[in-house]
């Protein structure tokens, strides 16, 4: 079934996609509840509407400069590069953004549009708490109403950015059902919208799920790489030979990828959790380790057992600990148009330090992953050629997780 | 015919509304559920909805998500629920079965092994909840090739043209879902899935029937007065939680729920003799 599908779209460039029920290939869709598809339907129509009105688009980018802050800057890691003694690094500084992280690029498109869907209400999941705090911080800023579910041991780990939620006036529902994380806290959401579709809207937080969530997530994430596609010509004067990004959902790794599709020379790697290593087993690596089904709405490639149950995940980094992936990503693994790697808890960690150390920049430990594929991949590279690395988020939120593995307590 | 066409014909001709409990085959341990079964039959099942346990289930509210998982401790996967119903049905060739789950499991096993393996099974229908119509030809096709019939789900808010739509795919019966909302939730409003339930019959000839929140044998009474099935799932299933420590009683105990409400539907089809007829006028 997989590769009749892949045949049949074989022909459809990489850009044009998803399709109109929302496919990449054989992957994405729209699997879910037949009352959600009444509310899917709509938010379609109504995004599809807003994206090409001028008014929609010069409220987003006028949030995007004076409450988000960007354009963030394309930062020339010199003494990083030198120190790798290959390509030379461009670092993308998502970091720099309101609330720490690219998410809220995402928070505030999709309130824009809850706002002008009439919507009161609006419902999240999170993982670390980054996209509970993003989606807060619009609903703050919008005056709506926020309910953000979130995996009760997410939680217990996460209770800066909890506290961090309710200041802005969320409720932070626990989810103590399944493994207590971001799956479960995306089922509880899930649940909480389809008794509530009349006057909620869900802010998914990646380009996962329904369509047209993997669509609509990745436009409004894509600012990521036309900015820096822009930046990198102007600082360069040319293309950049690899992006490079990390993977959890993928939204942060397909906001950069997608504006640079069409360039064939410019080779795109995403970075998914190796955690204490693949063979373990103990990992959040989907595309590398896992295989296709369907979950949270749309098929991509899961992290499963043998009778299709999905399994836990482990990831140093709670933003990367999901077991699934965006099916956008799928497919383009599939096409071979971007490769994807895994980087361990421990290369991730390394440099983490390696850039706070050199640059003066404390990185996300997500986006740490991203760097600890760079320190593999530049040195294999002349000096005149550059990589851009999405630095996806700021670390300052993973002080603890850092303190507690090296044993001192804070 | 299938066995869930004849069972609804036999239904039908009788004035009857058919009762269709749902468990979670494996809760709270495997070796329950064919000897529950065979207890809900004795008790006045007309079909059988056995769940198959699912690590996410989305659309479930506390109580089917608490049964799965009470199942999945022990491991239980579509090839296990499938030798249940193999095991059912050397003692009762006649009551259907309906599997109800999430597609994941399915997807894994390959459509076509799926419904090869379940018609040899003995399975006669299979409502997958995260599937709709839309997605659904592939494994529509491969379930119809094997003589399982495809259960598809509507909702307050699908439209005529939507029911249509699924009516095109379906076989066996519609099932409405009576709320927008997930299973066990107490917001079922009877004028209301009334309507609907009307509506939904001037789209398609399937037998219709209505599920979520039917927690007592009043409701399923009144609600068996204009539907075809009455499917109760939180209700019981939380019964069998009750007795999860205590697993020798459930077989005895569980099914009492189930009778209660066969006993409430039978004394609205007896009171109202001519409720094929209206059934058939709508």
């Amino acid at each position: 079934m997989v590769m009749q599908a892949k045949q049949a779209n074989k022909v459809a460039p990489l850009t044009e996609l998803p399709d109109a029920r929302g496919h990449f290939g054989p992957y994405g869709g729209r699997f879910v509840a037949e009352t959600l598809m009444e509310p899917l339907e709509e938010l379609r129509e109504a995004y599809e509407r807003y994206v090409k009105d001028p008014d929609f688009q010069a409220e987003f980018d006028s949030d995007l400069a004076h409450f988000v802050g960007r354009p963030s800057p394309l930062y020339h890691a010199k003494r990083w590069s030198n120190e790798l003694g290959g390509a030379q690094i461009y670092l993308k500084r998502e970091d720099l953004n309101h609330t720490g992280a690219h998410k809220i690029n995402n928070t505030v498109g999709q309130a824009l549009l809850a706002q002008r869907m009439g919507k009161k209400r609006i419902i999240a999941e999170t993982g670390a708490g980054q996209h509970g705090v993003a989606s807060a911080t619009v609903a703050a800023r919008f005056g709506m109403e926020c309910v953000v579910y979130m995996g009760a041991e997410d939680i217990q780990r996460q209770a800066v950015n909890v506290f961090r939620m309710r200041l802005l006036g969320a409720q932070v529902i626990a989810v103590e059902s399944g493994s207590r994380t971001l799956k479960d806290a995306l089922n509880e959401a899930m649940r909480d919208w389809v008794t509530n579709v009349d006057d909620t809207f869900y802010i998914i937080g990646t380009v996962a799920g329904p369509h047209p969530y993997p669509a609509m997530v990745r436009d409004f994430q894509a600012i990521i790489g036309r900015e820096a596609r822009a930046q990198i010509l102007e600082q360069t004067g040319r293309l950049p030979d690899a992006l490079i990004a990390c993977v959890g959902g993928g939204s942060n790794a397909i906001g950069l990828f997608h504006p640079f599709l069409e360039d064939s020379d410019v080779a795109m790697y995403g970075v998914e959790a190796a955690g204490r290593g693949l063979e373990t087993g103990q990992h959040a690596a989907p595309l590398c380790a896992g295989r296709p089904g369907v979950l949270h709405g749309n098929r991509t490639y899961l992290m499963e057992d043998q009778d299709g149950q999905i399994i836990e995940t482990h990831s140093v980094s709670a933003g990367l600990d999901y077991p699934g992936v965006g099916p956008e990503h799928a497919w383009l693994k599939d096409c071979g148009r971007a490769s994807y790697v895994a980087v361990t808890d421990d290369q991730a960690l390394e440099a983490f330090h390696a850039l706070t150390r050199t640059e003066g920049i404390m990185p996300a430990l997500e986006s740490s992953h991203a760097l600890a594929y760079v320190n593999q991949l530049a040195p294999t590279l002349s000096k005149d050629q550059s990589l851009i690395v999405n630095l996806s988020g700021r670390g300052d939120k993973d002080i603890n997780t850092v303190a507690a593995l090296e044993g001192i307590s804070l | 015919m299938s066995r869930i066409a004849a069972r609804f014909q036999v239904l039908r001709e009788q004035g009857r509304s058919a009762l269709i409990p749902y468990i979670t085959a494996g809760d709270p341990q495997p070796a329950i559920t064919v000897p529950l079964l065979h207890a809900l039959v004795e008790a006045g099942a007309d079909l059988l909805e056995l769940g198959v346990p699912f690590s996410d289930p989305m659309a479930d509210g506390p109580v089917i998500q608490a049964a799965c998982e009470r199942a999945l401790k022990h491991h239980v996967s579509l090839r296990h629920v499938l030798d249940m119903v193999r095991t059912f049905r050397e003692t009762d060739a006649e009551t259907p079965v309906v599997l109800m789950g999430y597609l994941n499991p399915i997807e894994v096993m390959g459509y076509e092994e799926f419904a090869a393996a379940a018609e040899a099974a003995g399975v006669d229908g299979l409502l997958t909840v995260d599937l709709p119509p839309e997605e659904a030809r592939e494994l529509v096709d491969a379930l119809k090739a094997h003589h399982v019939d495809p259960i598809f789900l509507s909702a307050p808010n699908s439209d005529d043209k939507r029911i249509r739509f699924m009516a095109d795919f379906a076989a066996g019966f519609l099932y409405y879902v009576s709320f927008k909302g997930v299973t066990g939730a107490n917001r079922l409003d009877v004028q209301s899935v009334r309507d609907k339930v009307a509506r939904i019959r001037a789209n398609t000839s399937l037998p219709v029937g209505v599920g979520f929140g039917i927690r007592d044998a009043e409701t399923a009474a009144r609600i068996a007065e204009f539907s075809d099935a009455v499917v109760v799932g939180s209700a019981l299933v939380s019964r069998i939680a009750e007795l999860a420590d205590r697993p020798d009683e459930i077989v005895a105990i569980a099914p009492q729920i189930i009778a209660e409400m066969r006993a409430a539907m039978d004394a609205v089809a007896a009171a109202a003799p001519d409720r094929k007829a209206a059934v058939d006028q709508q």
